[in-house]
């Protein structure tokens, strides 16, 4: 197929962006996104122009380093990454619109790579289990129950790409923050920090600079990985606890 | 059955050093001498770790922070090792290519991990853990390390479930197990398919944990490209900002290289996009040696290539062999047509007919070789790809073979199979566009794994002092072949417990003496990573980087895949030095070097590979025999299966930077003896 | 806004949960009032005298015990300072919004969000400025709209004269104003339970989604009713 790709392009963190259009030709439908933009960049390369940056790495939905916003929505129509978006998801003549993922705590690196670090600082803030090597008890001493471990493992499946940030209307990171609160505080090991875990988070995620939930729910419905919204309850919940309980 | 034969004392050797008779590669090396572990410990095998523990020097707790550790890579190696020495209290410093540490591509892994807990009461044991382990490897792991993994494995277990890794659980809220990779018992821990995601979150929560602490600094998007060695002992790296182009040059008293698997040197394969061997390679250019390089783990059921502009494959879990038949059409007419439209009598389900007795579910190798065979005739079947033939004509052919559910499907009703392997099959329609239930899935063979990697000590240190190598990068624990979910084991063995050990015993000697930023080994090295940068930025030819890599991996897969053979290898390494001239002249690479510049990065790990890919074939070409995942036309029983020659070939192929093969040089071969006192070694048979 | 340092020193009661917290208590309190509220007005179906008997009633409550009036400057007193509260807070997240992501998307689709959801601001504003009317018009000034006169104190005549008649633009007026509130309890029915941690589960949050219909319906269909019916002639003098 052939498409016309609106695309952002930016030399750095500091210069200006601009919409470039660019026009490809011979897609395959079996072709990934990516496959097809790195088409595009041996096309560019020819033409003596820059390749286009962007970000990937599994390139098969695990390890959240793909992004892209395309046509407006985050990791594009369907309901997974942009790195196993297929082509067949277009039509021939489409365009195709694509920009990095908007949030100031995600400045722009370069043309469609952003800086995501602000999530591994709200993690180092508090999002982990204090367990120093070698200090484990037996692993089957302190059973969980099954459904709560069901639960945990499901919202513990976030890659951290940040779609849930670029689709919220207010940039919230609320999804994120809420699948590590939920994944944590549904383990009897997570239970000795809970509540000050959640201060803290929200703390850093306040200080990033990512905006307020107000319960839009795009980001769930952008979130690969299919995160619910319960999440977000969940850490409205546990942060209230925790306001009780004196942080 | 095993444990019968079992002999724990270490005294008794059952094999004698191989002698090598053949010399395939001559001409092609240059043989050095002997390799012997300095560290390699003795006595008993069961208390060998527990000693070395104990007489392992300690630090005093004051003096760790002064001490600088530089640990590369951030999967489940490099962040639990990073994590664990922060907790001790030392300086670390953690790099990484991605933008944060929790992409590391251990996160991909999806089955699970092994752990010899006997929680099931079904005979498992330590002893069989490491029996299993050394036997899958096809006698080619060092004795004493995989002993050490399987008593250690108990423990990662405990340490994770701690971190909050929320594994399977049975309903009374105790940890579930399942039964992998074709073992009688039940040893095996998960968290459905995402295994690795989750013991990789739960090490980077720990990083990140000692990132607040202050023990562990961070640098994301940070590409090592050198050691520094002063004075024979590993010093520090040269590390490139991604970000800024910046060289950096980073000095501390130990260097740890956890930077993964190679199998990108076939440029299709299931790793990342970035999985590369340049941290290892670098260092191999400074003198640490490479082992068994040719061994490489070919994964039978991953989603076939769809055409030239594939850039990777996805893995799809073994267990489907499990319900699911193979086969290919019997007549090559009929690779184009429907499935369903092939008559039962003209499908040819090729693993029950060769292997009657194991059928569908021989081991990954055997499945794999089967199902290459069967698209070499032209039988294979989905979209043509072009292909270059042995005679340099390019080819269309079909590279994929049925994995038939449909059958299952009928018997168990579909709800079951969708419980079954939901995930898996919904991942097959998104890439295939293709309704797994409505037809047979295509699958084919693509490269997983490599046992191969830097040589290492039992300490896990490299031939170069301070210079130590840990998870999927160095060779040790896995043989000729790896069995399934032992790479994780071994991944947070080596990060969690050995390595804060045995570096306790490297740094008791410290803190070193302060390097100089302008010392002559540091600018030496620095000025050799700005050279290459500045070559590869000024040849400005004609072709992509990304052609260089396909170009190479075609031939990789082509000569040192699935089947070797000595003319295929001969011709393979005169093909890879013709395209590494070929790079050196005519490669484009566009941008800056002083920005973040994708190509830059990648020519850099392109031009690793290909001088890899030739070592590879070279140490193919030398090892004479069939085992684990590397199998030599050559050697092979009558009917056909893979035949070792313990006599010649027991032993771990340690390869010595020679210098550039296009200025004449060779690489040296140091051969490290496989004595085996506890097990002893028997011709792997599935019959 | 960016930072590469760790937060010390945290507060729980500083996040943007906490304001939202607070958003989600005022909010709730208005629902409160806004419920006593219509029921109040539908009063005026009763005629003249049961109007103004209510009106008049809302003044005695609590007294002696509380002066004359007292009950009424309670319920102000709280709603004044809901309001306080839940105007700073709305202002605050909008703000931290707006800063969030200041260079827009050139295209952006929104496939799961309620239309609702994404006015809560323009539609808490637009219920500010009928509110400040309002209050004008029925409370301070007492304005009655059919010959300008103020300090009318006779609670339904005044009532009456707002919506009677010639007066249809006024009806339109509070017709309009009802819409905005249907759609800010639409959403904020569901968010409010979403804030205090009450839908935790699928089948909880598809209640909370109906909740949150119910109250915006009811209320805001039962606040129109009697505009309505004084317009349409149904309710007389
Ligand atoms: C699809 C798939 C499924 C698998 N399933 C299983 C399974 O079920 N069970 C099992 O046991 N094993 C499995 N494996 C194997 C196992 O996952 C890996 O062998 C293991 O995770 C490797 O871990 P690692 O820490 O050595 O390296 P990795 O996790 O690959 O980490 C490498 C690190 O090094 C960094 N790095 C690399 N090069 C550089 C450089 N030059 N400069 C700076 N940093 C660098 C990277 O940023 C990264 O942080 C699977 C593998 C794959 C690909
Ligand atoms: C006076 C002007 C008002 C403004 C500027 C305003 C603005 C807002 C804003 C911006 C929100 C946040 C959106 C969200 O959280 O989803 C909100 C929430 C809410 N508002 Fe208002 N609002 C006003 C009046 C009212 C009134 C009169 C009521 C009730 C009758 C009300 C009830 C609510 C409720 C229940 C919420 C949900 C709180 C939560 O999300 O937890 N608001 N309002
Ligand atoms: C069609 C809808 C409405 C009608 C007909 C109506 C009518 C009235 C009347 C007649 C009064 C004066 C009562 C008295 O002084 O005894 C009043 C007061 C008031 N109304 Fe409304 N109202 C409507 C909607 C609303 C809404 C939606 C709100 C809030 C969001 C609101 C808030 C108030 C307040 C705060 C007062 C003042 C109460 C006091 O302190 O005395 N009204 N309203
Ligand atoms: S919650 Fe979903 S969208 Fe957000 S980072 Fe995690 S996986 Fe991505
Ligand atoms: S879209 Fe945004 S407003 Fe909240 S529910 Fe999701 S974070
Ligand atoms: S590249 Fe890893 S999730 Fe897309």
């Amino acid at each position: 197929m052939n498409l016309t790709l609106k695309i952002w392009r930016q030399a750095n963190a500091t210069a200006a962006g601009a919409m470039h259009t660019y026009t490809l030709d011979g897609v395959s439908s079996d072709m990934s996104f990516l496959e097809m933009l790195d088409l595009l960049n041996e096309q560019l390369l020819h033409q003596g122009e820059e390749p286009i940056a962007f970000d990937s790495d599994c390139r098969e939905g695990i390890c959240g380093m793909c992004s892209l916003m395309i046509n407006g929505q985050a990791h594009g129509p369907e309901v997974t990454t942009t790195c196993q978006l297929h082509m067949r998801s277009f039509n021939d003549g489409d365009t195709i619109t694509i920009e990095p993922w908007r949030a100031d705590p995600f400045p722009v690196v370069k043309d469609l790579i952003v800086d995501r670090s602000a999530f591994d600082r709200i993690i180092a803030n508090g999002g982990y289990i204090s367990a120093n090597t070698g200090s484990a008890p037996e692993a089957n001493s302190v059973p969980a129950p099954r459904d709560k471990a069901q639960r945990a493992f499901n919202v513990a499946t976030c890659i951290g790409c940040g779609a849930c940030v670029a689709a919220c209307p207010n940039g919230s990171a609320s999804l994120f923050l809420g699948a590590k609160i939920t994944h944590l505080g549904e383990l009897p090991q997570g239970q000795p920090e809970r509540y000050s875990r959640v201060a803290t988070m929200i703390a850093q995620h306040d200080h990033e600079g990512f905006g307020g939930c107000t319960n839009i729910g795009e980001c769930a419905a952008a979130c690969p990985k299919e995160i619910p919204l319960d999440v977000i309850s969940q850490l409205n919940k546990d942060l209230r606890d925790s306001i009780k309980q004196g942080y | 059955m095993a444990s019968s034969t079992a002999d724990l004392s270490g005294l008794v050797a059952h094999n004698e050093p191989s002698v090598q008779v053949s010399d395939d590669a001559a001409g092609f090396y240059t043989l050095g001498d002997k390799l012997v572990d300095p560290k390699a410990p003795t006595g008993p095998i069961k208390d060998r770790w527990t000693n070395r523990k104990f007489d392992n020097r300690l630090v005093n707790p004051a003096n760790r922070r002064k001490l600088d550790i530089i640990i590369v890579g951030t999967g489940l190696a490099g962040g639990a090792a990073a994590a664990t020495l922060g907790e001790a209290g030392y300086n670390v410093k953690s790099f990484f290519y991605q933008d944060s540490p929790r992409r590391a591509h251990s996160i991909a892994a999806q089955g699970g991990i092994n752990a010899a807990k006997n929680y099931k009461e079904d005979g498992d044991s330590v002893y069989r853990l490491f029996y299993d382990t050394v036997k899958g490897g096809d006698y080619r792991a060092r004795e004493s390390n995989v002993y050490r993994l399987a008593e250690v494995s108990a423990n990662i277990i405990d340490q994770c479930v701690a971190q909050g890794v929320p594994f399977a659980r049975e309903y009374g809220g105790l940890l579930d197990n399942r039964s992998f990779g074709g073992v009688q018992v039940s040893r095996t821990f998960y968290a459905r398919g995402q295994t690795g995601q989750q013991l990789l979150l739960g090490a980077y929560q720990a990083l990140e944990r000692q990132v607040a602490a202050g023990t562990v600094t961070p640098y994301s998007r940070h590409e090592m490209l050198d050691v520094i060695i002063v004075d024979g002992k590993a010093r520090g790296i040269i590390a490139r900002d991604m970000v800024t182009g910046e060289i950096e040059t980073h000095l501390a008293d130990v260097v740890v290289l956890a930077t993964g698997g190679y199998g990108n040197v076939y440029y299709l394969s299931t790793n990342a996009m970035g999985s590369n061997v340049t941290a290892a390679w670098r260092a191999h250019r400074k003198g640490a040696y490479m082992a068994n390089p040719c061994y490489t783990q070919i994964h039978p059921t991953c989603i076939p290539v769809t055409g030239a502009h594939q850039s990777k494959l996805t893995l799809m879990s073994e267990s489907l062999r499990n319900d699911g038949r193979m086969w290919v059409p019997k007549k090559a007419e009929d690779c184009a047509k429907d499935p369903r439209d092939i008559p039962e009598e003209d499908r040819d389900y090729f693993l029950e007919r060769i292997y009657p007795s194991f059928g569908n579910l021989v081991p990954r190798d055997i499945a794999s070789r089967a199902a290459k065979y069967m698209c070499d005739e032209g039988r294979g079947v989905g979209p043509e790809v072009d292909e270059t033939d042995t005679d340099g004509n390019p080819v269309k052919r079909r590279r994929g073979v049925y994995l038939d559910l449909t059958a299952a499907i009928a018997r168990l009703g579909k709800a079951a199979i969708e419980e079954k392997y939901d995930n898996l099959l919904d991942m097959y329609e998104r890439i295939t566009g293709e309704d797994p239930y409505a037809g047979p899935m295509r699958i084919y063979p693509a490269v997983h794994y490599v046992m191969g990697g830097l040589w290492v000590g039992y300490d896990l240190q490299t031939n170069i002092d301070g210079l130590f190598c840990a998870g999927e990068a160095n060779f040790s624990d896995h043989g000729a072949n790896r069995l399934g979910a032992s790479a994780l084991m071994q991944g947070l063995s080596d990060g969690y417990f050995v390595l804060p050990n045995t570096i306790r015993d490297y740094l008791a000697d410290g803190p070193f003496e302060k390097i100089a930023e302008d010392h002559p080994a540091v600018l030496e090295a620095r000025a050799g990573v700005e050279a290459q940068i500045e070559r590869f930025m000024s040849i400005n030819g004609t072709r992509s980087v990304e052609s260089f890599h396909k170009e190479l991996g075609q031939i990789m897969w082509e000569y040192c895949g699935m089947e070797r053979t000595k003319e295929g290898l001969t011709e393979a390494i005169a093909k890879i030095r013709a395209l590494k001239a070929e790079f050196w002249t005519n490669v484009k690479v566009l941008g800056s070097a002083d920005s973040l510049n994708q190509d830059l990065e990648k020519a850099g790990r392109v031009i690793d590979f290909i001088e890899l890919g030739e070592l590879m074939c070279i140490d193919a070409l030398n090892r004479r025999e069939s085992c684990g995942g590397h199998f030599r036309a050559e050697s092979q029983t009558p009917e056909g299966e893979a035949l070792r020659h313990d006599e010649e070939f027991a032993y771990v192929a340690a390869w010595e930077w020679g210098g550039d093969s296009l200025e004449g040089h060779n690489p040296v071969l140091h051969k490290e003896d496989l004595i085996y006192t506890a097990i002893e070694m028997k011709q792997r048979s599935y019959k | 806004m960016a930072t590469t340092e760790l937060v010390k020193g945290v507060r729980a009661t500083r996040s943007t949960i906490a304001l939202k917290l607070a958003m989600a208590a005022s909010g709730i309190i208005f629902i409160l009032f806004v419920l006593l509220h219509m029921y109040g007005n539908l009063k005026a179906f009763a005629g003249h005298d049961a109007y103004n008997e209510y009106a008049e009633h809302l003044r005695t409550l609590g007294t002696p015990m509380l002066p004359r009036s007292g009950a009424l400057w309670i319920i102000r007193a709280v709603l004044i300072v809901s309001l306080i509260v839940h105007v700073a807070a709305a202002v605050a997240l909008w703000r931290r919004a707006s800063r969030a992501r200041s260079t827009k998307y050139q295209v952006k689709k929104n496939v799961a969000s309620s239309l609702s959801s994404r006015t809560m601001r323009w539609g808490g504003l637009t219920i500010l400025l009928f509110v400040i009317w309002h209050l004008l018009q029925f409370t301070i000034v007492k304005i009655d709209i059919t010959d300008g006169s103020t300090g009318n104190e006779d609670p339904f005549n005044l009532l009456y004269n707002a919506f009677h008649g010639s007066a249809w633009w006024m009806t339109v007026i509070y017709l309009l104003a009802m819409i905005a509130l249907g759609f800010h309890l639409h959403h904020g029915t569901f968010s409010s339970l979403q804030t205090l941690g009450m839908t935790n589960t699928a089948t909880s949050r598809a209640r909370a989604r109906i909740a949150g219909w119910a109250v915006a319906i009811v209320i805001a269909g039962g606040f129109s009713l009697v505009p309505l019916f004084i317009a349409f002639g149904v309710i007389t003098k």
